[in-house]
């Protein structure tokens, strides 16, 4: 039985297409679709719904030495206000999840996590619990909204003084206050997003999720804020050649592999000696784009130009702002060459395609 | 939502327009391109192609995925709307008058459902 988030009236009454993802039903997209929604959050802004992400708190004087033991990155020198990447590895080095981190005082970590690894993650976390720490699973008294795009400021700053939001990416303000109609609310925001576009997420009570979404909407008319979804969401973050948990990143994937940082000197953490004993990779992660008349899609086999199969897709689709089809991949690491001319194998038919660098698409911060 | 009186449709979303006996015109219908969303791409069938009543005849794309349209018809692709390949949207702009592929020597059909009873079919789906 799928869940809905506190918005999904709101996504129903807006004309959502909805879809099941991890565990929730969601919209793919509205009536604007999917092009004109990336293309809103390139051009001007978007506003999601991501209140099926789950958070997680560490609480109590134990809680860093737990987490440095938990995730690939270092945290030691988290400042409050700080947020961080990192992924949580098993024992044999593969990646449970990617994650990020907010410092939100000393000994108070939130962990925010992907939908579709909730209960895989807080049994993880949870299961591994050591030193004096306390662990909550909050994602039920929490939503999220995502607000990106070159117009976000703006529009926040309609709602929020400027000291209550994050100047520098990767940084968030916690108990910011945010104007509604007819009240005030506070939420944490930060700096951050999967679309690869300057933007925010704000993390509120649930119980305030379906106000502050009407009330962003209504601040960004004049900026042609639009609603967007999932489909949108997940072509915005291919073409700024972001991973995706289940796609780029498995259980068997190692960070080297997928070409994530790690700290794998200084710290001891769950995973680290197999990703040491896996020693230098064979595989790595690699961006590639359609040359000839075709869509890239996940799972295809990748083949050199002798006919030789040396990859396969991870992700693929067409990038509405690029205007071409791109796709992301493993490859064996001896055939990796920038501009390697390439062919892949589209449901039986080979389409020409050319290994490109990563990010497809990346803005000056 | 559109449903031309003139023409015939299957449960797959396909209509057919019989221009004689055995030579008719496939495409997609509006409930069909409104469902699969903007469409970027499509892998026309080849001429002389055969095709076979409820197996694909072809496929399309939109950003997130890739569907089958189904032939409503046995018979042989005689020729295709190329114009699309530039210009798939045109799908969605124009359904009924973006033909796909024009179909003759046909020697069996689909039950096809005329335009009344498709529009039921689609407000039940």
């Amino acid at each position: 039985m799928e869940k809905k988030t506190p918005l999904y009236p709101i996504h129903e009454a807006l004309g959502g297409k909805i879809v099941s993802f991890g565990g929730y039903l969601m919209p793919v997209q509205y009536p604007s679709g999917v092009i004109a929604e990336h293309m809103a959050v390139r051009e001007r802004a978007g506003l999601f719904d991501v209140s099926h992400m789950a958070e997680l708190t560490l609480e109590g004087p134990g809680a860093l030495e737990y987490l440095q033991y938990l995730v690939t990155a270092d945290l030691s020198k988290m400042t409050d206000g700080q947020v961080k990447y990192a992924m949580l590895c098993n024992e044999d080095g593969g990646i449970v999840d990617d994650l990020v981190i907010c410092r939100r005082g000393e000994g108070r970590y939130l962990l925010v996590v992907n939908a579709g690894n909730h209960e895989k993650d807080a049994a993880w976390v949870e299961s591994h619990l050591f030193g004096d720490v306390q662990y909550r699973d909050i994602s039920d008294e929490v939503g999220q909204l995502a607000l990106q795009g070159p117009a976000s400021a703006a529009i926040l700053r309609k709602l929020c003084a400027a000291e209550d939001i994050p100047e520098k990416y990767y940084h968030f303000t916690d108990n910011a206050t945010l104007h509604l109609k007819d009240r005030d609310i506070t939420a944490l925001i930060s700096q951050t997003g999967y679309t690869g576009e300057f933007g925010y997420e704000i993390y509120c009570k649930a119980a305030d999720t379906a106000d502050l979404w009407n009330t962003l909407l209504d601040a960004g008319k004049d900026e042609g804020l639009i609603p967007c979804g999932l489909g949108a969401r997940d072509t915005l973050r291919l073409e700024a050649s972001m991973p995706l948990y289940g796609h780029e990143l498995t259980d068997e994937i190692s960070p080297k592999e997928a070409g994530l940082p790690c700290k794998l000197d200084g710290k001891n953490f769950l995973g680290r000696d197999a990703i040491l004993a896996r020693g230098t990779p064979s595989i790595r992660r690699v961006g590639l784009k359609a040359v000839g008349r075709g869509i890239l899609r996940e799972h295809c086999d990748i083949y050199d130009k002798a006919g030789k199969q040396i990859g396969h897709t991870t992700s693929g689709t067409y990038c509405p702002y690029l205007g071409e089809s791109v796709a992301m991949g493993y490859l064996d690491i001896g055939e990796i060459e920038e501009g390697k001319p390439l062919e892949v194998d589209i449901r039986g038919r080979r389409v020409d395609a050319v290994l490109i660098p990563l990010p497809f698409y990346k803005i000056q911060r | 939502m559109n449903f031309p009186a003139e023409l015939k449709y299957t449960q797959t979303h396909e209509w057919v327009k019989m221009l004689d006996d055995t030579t008719a015109l496939v495409g997609i219908s509006d409930f069909a391109q409104d469902e699969l969303g903007d469409l970027v791409f499509i892998n026309l069938p080849v001429v002389g192609d055969s095709v076979a009543q409820g197996a694909a005849l072809c496929d399309v794309e939109s950003v997130k995925a890739v569907s089958d349209v189904i032939s409503p018809v046995t018979g042989e692709v005689a020729e295709i709307n190329e114009a699309l390949l530039d210009a798939p949207e045109t799908l969605n702009q124009d359904p009924y008058g973006a033909w796909i592929a024009k179909v003759s020597n046909i020697t069996g059909t689909e039950e096809l459902m005329d335009a009344a009873a498709y529009e039921s079919f689609t407000k039940e789906a």
